[in-house]
């Protein structure tokens, strides 16, 4: 087989909200910049355990719909991670029904579409070569707001093209069998304003349900219920934020700060999510109901090591 | 020094150097910054300083709370910060078209606004940090004859390279973003350049900056 120049994507329709990302980028903060980094860690790195790429290897991440692609060149393998509907086309006709979770291969003029993620936000497409992307601070990943990462800080646009170096690897056709588990529970430690709030805002933010909003993105979820009553003081003075740190600004409704937050920020914090459950907050769609558990840290630490033996069986499982 | 040591989540040390406000505090938060950066500890993966808060974040796969929290109570301070102290010039535009709020500081202030502007470039400020958007420094401390609240309505956009006030502080926009500053003029420089990898911010908490006012045609030729 004669080899082909060029190996790419064409991107036929790109999706709401497709990104490279990769683990992110450290250590920027107090220059303003946040970590960004794949929403759901676990599917991230499903995806490229499942064709035995290095773990930090560049995916594409989309949310909701996901792009449409053509694939140009010798061929690949590929693997789509998370709850995800999607089709292999080829020769232009012939569908083929796809399975998160399973290794496919695709030839010249194939097509991945990527139709929508089922109840969940976020699905990653990681491919059997390097896909050509430019770092920067030692990561690709797109951060739109503050237009850095690879593809000049903007998300995948239509028409476009994903350029691939390829290697040529030849890889099993494994697959995974992993159904994500639903959860009863976002489990949260107290931050350091909870005593911020009266004594039945305590009582409600850990009692109700609280509704996921259409106001959330890879910057942050916007939560509402009953309202929060603050009891001190609706500002406090600017102060950095991590991920998963819950605020209350002055209308009481709280918001999620996620991979790509401001860094710094003055509204209290009310509650901290555990990073054991990240992932799954992440993939909470809008209109969804969310129940806060309080934890202690010792139990967020436990949790944390019982996450990651999880993910390492499911990546050992893979032959 | 710091107050109190506390958990923020299970991945974060919060360090807290107290209520007030002031370069004293600052610094101190600065240089706490500067000796954790420089240490290297393995699993750090920010340090975020602010007016009296330092946030140590870390990789739970790494380390944890407590170990990083005894690394930073038993810290040997060095002095690093003072070295690093540096005066930094930004010409400021403040002709129509770029001071937006003129009116409304105005009213708030009752002083014409040659007077507002004399008060504002007669003194240096100090960078107490940079951040919410890549490198927006917080400068301190504005006269108190300047002090105003935020805007009650935020812009949705506020131009790139906008000066605003906010009670004790100012700012500078590095990028068109939504904000609630009073906007007092513009400066041509750019103040955050990612193609600068090493040194993208140009103001670093613990600068000095001193603004100079500008005419449209001296703004011109430096954007050019």
């Amino acid at each position: 087989m004669t080899k082909l120049k060029d190996n790419y994507f064409e991107i036929k329709r790109a999706g709401i909200n497709t990104t490279f990302q990769d683990n992110g980028r450290k250590n920027l903060n107090h220059i303003g910049i946040p970590i960004s980094g794949a929403m759901d860690k676990r599917n991230f790195m499903l995806a490229n355990a499942l064709l035995k790429n290095e773990i930090n290897t560049p995916v594409i991440e989309f949310a909701y719909q996901g792009p449409l692609l053509e694939f140009n060149g010798d061929r690949i393998y590929f693997v789509i991670t998370g709850d995800v509907k999607f089709e292999i086309i080829k020769n232009n006709t012939e569908k083929i029904a796809g399975l998160p979770y399973n290794v496919y291969v695709i030839e010249n003029k194939d097509q991945i579409d990527i139709q929508s993620t089922n109840k969940s936000v976020y699905g990653y497409l990681s491919i059997s070569e390097n896909i050509i992307l430019d770092e920067i601070w030692d990561s690709v990943s797109i951060n739109t707001k503050a237009k850095i990462g690879s593809n000049n800080g903007e998300k995948l646009s239509d028409n476009q093209k994903i350029k691939i170096n390829h290697k040529n690897r030849n890889i099993a056709l494994t697959k995974l069998n992993y159904i994500d588990k639903k959860i009863e529970y976002i489990r949260v430690i107290k931050a350091t304003n909870f005593d911020y709030f009266s004594e039945k805002a305590k009582e409600v933010f850990f009692k109700e349900e609280f509704k996921v909003t259409k106001l959330s993105d890879r910057m942050g979820m916007r939560i509402e219920g009953q309202i929060l009553e603050n009891v001190v003081s609706t500002n406090i003075k600017s102060e950095g934020l991590v991920k998963g740190v819950v605020q209350v600004p002055s209308d009481g409704n709280p918001i999620i700060m996620f991979a790509d937050h401001g860094t710094i920020g003055g509204y209290p914090k009310i509650a901290n999510v555990i990073s054991a459950d990240f992932d799954k907050l992440a993939q909470m769609t809008p209109g969804a109901t969310i129940k806060f558990k309080e934890v202690n840290l010792e139990e967020a630490e436990k949790l944390f090591k019982f996450y990651n033996l999880e993910t390492t069986n499911l990546i050992n499982q893979i032959s | 020094m710091i107050k109190n040591i506390l958990n923020l989540g299970d991945a974060a040390v919060y360090c807290d150097f107290g209520k007030d406000v002031n370069q004293e505090i600052n610094i101190n938060v600065i240089n706490y910054f500067q000796n954790i950066k420089d240490k290297k500890i393995e699993g750090i993966t920010n340090i975020t300083p602010s007016y009296n808060k330092l946030i140590v974040s870390f990789d739970l796969e790494v380390t944890s709370y407590s170990k990083v929290k005894k690394i930073i109570e038993n810290l040997e301070l060095e002095k690093k910060f003072e070295k690093e102290n540096k005066l930094i010039e930004i010409p400021v535009c403040c002709e129509k078209d770029f001071k937006l709020d003129n009116d409304r500081l105005e009213k708030k202030l009752g002083i014409t606004y040659d007077k507002i502007l004399e008060i504002f470039f007669s003194k240096e400020y100090f960078c107490y940090m940079t951040g919410f958007i890549a490198g927006m420094p917080f400068l301190g401390d504005v006269s108190e004859k300047l002090r105003v609240k935020r805007l009650e309505t935020p812009r949705v956009k506020v131009p790139k390279g906008s000066v605003g006030l906010t009670e004790q502080f100012c700012n500078i926009y590095t990028y068109e973003s939504p904000g609630g500053w009073n906007i007092i003029g513009n400066t041509p420089l750019e103040i955050f350049n990612k193609e600068n990898r090493s040194e993208p911010a140009l103001i670093n908490p613990g600068d000095k900056v001193k603004f100079n006012k500008i005419t449209k045609e001296e703004y011109d030729k430096i954007k050019r």
